[in-house]
C-alpha cells in the first residue's frame, strides 16, 4: 500500500467507507444484528406460547394463536427470523461455494425458500386470526 | 465476491485440522451449524401453523408426527439447537460491543453458553411435558 504512487488525497479508509464489495456496505450486516436483538425476546415469546399450547386441541389452539396479541406476536417472530436467517444462510453459502454459477442458484434458493416460509406461516396466522 | 488466486509460492496460514480443538472453537462452529438447521427447521413452524389453520384432521396429523419418537426427537434437537443459538447470539452480540475477548471470559461464556443451552433445554421440556399431561 504505502509504495504505491499516490493518485487521491482521501485516505484509502474514507473511499471504502460505507461500501462493501457490492456497493451495499454494511446493510447486512446491520440487518444480521437488528434481527438478532430482535429475536431474543421473539424466541421467548413464542416458545411461551407454544409450550401454552402444547396438549390442547386444535380448535383451543387455533383460537389462542388466532387472538390478536398472540398472533401480532408470532407475525413478528415470522418476519425477524426470517430474515435474519436468509442473511445468515446468505453468509455460508458465499464462505463455502466458490463457482459462480452454482453460488448464484443456491442465494436464488435462498431467497424463495426463506420468501415461501414466511409467507406460507404468516397465511397461516392471518387464516387464524380473520377465521376465513 | 471478487476472485483472487493467489499464487502457489505464497507460504499459507496452518490448517485448521492442526490446531488442538478448544470449546471457543467449537462453539463458533456449533452456532453455525444450529443456524444452519434452524434455517430448515421453520419448515414445521409453517406446518404447525398452517395445520392449526386448516382444521381437526391437519392439526392431528401435525400431532402425530409431533408426538411419534422421530419427531419428539427432532423437536428436542430442535429446542436445544434454538436456545443455543440464542445464546450463542447474545455472546456475539457482547462481542460486537467489543466486550469479552479476554482469555478468561470467552472460555467462561462458552462453558455458559453451553452448560445454559442444554440446562434450558431440559427445563422446558419437563415444563412442557407436564402442561400435556395436565387439564386441557
Ligand atoms: C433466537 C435468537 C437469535 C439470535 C440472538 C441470533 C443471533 C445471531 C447472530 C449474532 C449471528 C451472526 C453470527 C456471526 O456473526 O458469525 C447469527 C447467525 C445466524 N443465524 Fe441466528 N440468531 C437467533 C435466531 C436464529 C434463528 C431462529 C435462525 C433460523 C431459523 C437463525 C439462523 C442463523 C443463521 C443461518 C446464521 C448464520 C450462521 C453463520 O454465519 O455462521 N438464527 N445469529
Amino acid at each position: 500500500m504505502s509504495d504505491a504512487p499516490v493518485k487521491h488525497i482521501r485516505t484509502p479508509l474514507a473511499r471504502v467507507r460505507g461500501r462493501g464489495a457490492a456497493r451495499s456496505g454494511t446493510g447486512h450486516f446491520w440487518r444480521q444484528r437488528l434481527t438478532a436483538v430482535a429475536n431474543i425476546p421473539l424466541t421467548i415469546a413464542a416458545v411461551i406460547i407454544i409450550i401454552v399450547l402444547l396438549g390442547r386441541n386444535q380448535a383451543a389452539a387455533a383460537q389462542i394463536l388466532g387472538s390478536p396479541a398472540v398472533a401480532i406476536i408470532m407475525l413478528l417472530f415470522v418476519a425477524s427470523v426470517t430474515t435474519h436467517m436468509r442473511i445468515g444462510m446468505q453468509v455460508i453459502i458465499e464462505d463455502y461455494v466458490h463457482d459462480d454459477s452454482a453460488k448464484l442458484t443456491l442465494l436464488m434458493a435462498n431467497t424463495f425458500f426463506t420468501v415461501a416460509v414466511a409467507l406460507a406461516s404468516a397465511y397461516g396466522i392471518l387464516k387464524l386470526s380473520f377465521g376465513v | 465476491m471478487a476472485e483472487t488466486k493467489a499464487p502457489a509460492e505464497r507460504p499459507l496460514s496452518p490448517h485448521l485440522l492442526i490446531y488442538r480443538p478448544m470449546l471457543t472453537m467449537m462453539m463458533s462452529i456449533v452456532h453455525r451449524i444450529t443456524g444452519f438447521g434452524l434455517y430448515f427447521g421453520t419448515l414445521l413452524l409453517a406446518w404447525w401453523l398452517i395445520a392449526a389453520a386448516s382444521g381437526p384432521n391437519a392439526y392431528a396429523k401435525f400431532e402425530w408426527f409431533a408426538g411419534s419418537i422421530i419427531g419428539r426427537l427432532i423437536l428436542f434437537g430442535y429446542t436445544w439447537a434454538l436456545l443455543h443459538h440464542m445464546l450463542g447470539g447474545i455472546r456475539h452480540l457482547i462481542w460486537d460491543t467489543g466486550r469479552g475477548f479476554g482469555p478468561n471470559e470467552r472460555e467462561w461464556l462458552a462453558a455458559a453458553n453451553l452448560i445454559g443451552s442444554i440446562a434450558l433445554t431440559v427445563v422446558l421440556w419437563i415444563v412442557g411435558l407436564l402442561a400435556m399431561g395436565g387439564p386441557r
